[in-house]
């Protein structure tokens, strides 16, 4: 699904960030991602949502190395990914079920034909009742729901989320990482990136760990 | 930030019961009465200041159209006027009998097609005619020409040119006169006065398009975030640019038609005060040079057409400058 071939980025002429990732996903699988903060969590993520262009080594995504990838490939590539971002970026002045729905409006489906998709799926996080509600007034933990749902409606074959339960509590943190494993019961791939250890213990897990920007995999 | 435990208990995840995504459910009656809002807000678009130079710039295009058709119409009808009516001179030539000339111009021009009316002035109206810079002087020792005043019934059906060459060839010492040196320049006025106006059109689109482009640009810049979202979600390019574009077209609709409009009251407003004003000196004048001072329908929809163009423009330069944008971002 995605492959890594000794990535190395570096932001500008600054040092190196990342040396020498070499690693693959595989289709069904869950892993966290982990490592202790400025470690580089999020650059991986970025390098695998393709927002980033690695300084030296090979991404192959979805079998397209992303080297050669034209500008016009990256929107069809990232409609089979799901992100999550840390600080959610959902648009204020959407509601949460605009919000969740934006990535079947930019298919250009037609809201009649999603309205449906996007209520259950607003109902299967919790959110049934938010609907209407607009970011600003929701709570850290209905953000985070909001943004995991707008990262699945569009059915992603790979699940990224950075620090998805790093804004909620433990127990909405458990629920959210049943809601991951359900949905990678179902068939999708997942990467959480996350310092929360406690969880990962609970919910063990193929494990990425990041730190001094090299990378070891505990399986 | 944590959820209240009123919250997390309030909205149970019920993950056991997923199913991606069985059709035919539906909730909220709000969400069923109103479609989803724009994913660019209007309110994040500098639209205030860019619809005002809209509107300017559509005034002034339309004041532009406005008068051109009037310079145009007026020197059409000047046209006509002048070539209603041509005159032809036989001057006397030694051993050229002049009354013969005259008859055998007469007959020449009756049988012209398009030719209404041919008078040829009896030498009582020539000394009349000449009284004002002769004064009482004996005429009848005088070379004086005979004139022959035509009246044209279609100008469009005659090659005068031809008219002239044959009057010219079988009546010696004649002339015809149809006043073409002033047909041209007033020809060649009207065209330079379309031309200016052209011109000027062209100055009013392109600012109107650097207006665009500088807040296209601006509205990019402060939507950030929102574009960053719509491409995160997979949006290509062209929906992006889409999302924009309407925002301009709107706006350029606006401000295109308020101008129009400013300009078609301006327009109907002169046109009232040159009918109240005909009766002085300086009115008769005005209208002497410009008829009734009325655009007529061509300048209403000329002016209408500039709105729709100025809309248009709008939204096809505020799509072209996302694009551009988008790839100087990449």
């Amino acid at each position: 699904m995605i492959r890594f071939d000794n990535v190395g980025l570096r932001y500008g002429m600054g040092p190196e960030v990342l040396r020498d990732l070499s690693f693959s996903l595989v289709p069904h699988s869950f892993q966290y991602l982990t490592g202790p903060s400025g470690a580089g969590k999020s650059s991986l993520l970025r390098l695998l949502f393709l927002s980033l262009r690695p300084s030296r080594g090979l991404i192959h995504v979805f079998g397209r190395d992303a080297a050669t990838l034209a500008p016009t490939d990256l929107p069809k590539l990232r409609r089979r990914m799901g992100v999550v971002f840390q600080d959610f970026r959902l648009l204020d002045h959407l509601t949460t079920y605009e919000n969740v729905g934006l990535p079947l409006r930019v298919l250009g489906r037609r809201e009649t034909h999603y309205r449906a998709d996007v209520m259950e799926l607003l109902h299967w996080v919790g959110l049934g009742h938010r609907i209407n509600a607009y970011p600003p007034v929701l709570s850290g933990g209905e953000k985070q729901r909001a943004a995991i749902a707008r990262a699945l409606i569009g059915h992603p074959e790979i699940l990224l989320a950075d620090e998805p339960t790093g804004n909620v509590d433990p127990p909405l943190a458990r629920r959210l990482l049943r809601l991951f494993t359900e949905l990678n019961r179902l068939g999708t791939s997942v990467v959480i990136a996350t310092h929360d250890t406690e969880l990962m213990n609970q919910f063990p897990a193929r494990t990425m760990v990041l730190e001094d920007g090299r990378l070891q995999i505990h399986n | 930030m944590a959820v209240s435990r009123s919250t997390t208990e309030a909205t149970p995840i019920s993950t056991p019961r997923l199913r991606l995504f069985p059709a035919g459910r539906r909730f909220g009656r709000r969400v069923a009465e109103t479609g989803p809002g724009p994913i660019v807000p209007a309110n994040s678009i500098a639209g205030n200041a860019l619809m005002i130079v809209v509107a300017i710039m559509s005034f002034l295009a339309c004041i532009t159209v406005g008068a051109v058709t009037l310079v145009r119409d007026a020197a059409h009808d000047w046209q006509q006027d002048v070539l209603r009516e041509v005159t032809v001179q036989i001057v006397p030539l030694d051993g050229a009998d002049i009354e013969a000339g005259t008859a055998r111009a007469l007959a020449i021009l009756r049988q012209t097609p398009g030719i209404g009316s041919a008078t040829a002035l009896s030498t009582a109206q020539n000394e009349t005619l000449l009284e004002p810079w002769l004064g009482g002087l004996d005429m009848s020792e005088l070379p004086i020409p005979r004139l022959i005043v035509v009246e044209v019934a279609d100008a469009a059906a005659i090659d005068f040119a031809a008219l002239g060459a044959q009057i010219a060839a079988e009546v010696p010492g004649a002339v015809l006169d149809d006043h073409r040196m002033w047909t041209d320049r007033l020809r060649s006025m009207a065209n330079v006065t379309v031309l200016v106006g052209f011109a000027v059109l062209l100055l009013v689109f392109a600012a109107t398009v650097l207006s665009v482009v500088f807040a296209t640009r601006g509205a990019m810049a402060g939507n950030q975030g929102i574009v960053s979202v719509l491409h995160f979600v997979g949006a290509e390019d062209g929906f992006v640019a889409g999302e924009f574009q309407r925002h301009f077209l709107i706006l350029g609709l606006k401000g295109g038609l308020a101008g129009a409009a400013a300009a078609a009251v301006l327009f109907a407003l002169l046109g009232l005060a040159m009918t109240m004003l005909r009766s002085s000196p300086e009115g008769a004048q005005v209208s002497a040079l410009f008829g009734s001072f009325a655009v007529g329908p061509t300048g209403y929809f000329g002016a209408l057409g500039v709105a729709f163009a100025i809309a248009v423009l709008t939204a096809i330069t505020s799509r072209i400058t996302v694009f551009r944008y988008l790839g100087e971002v990449k």
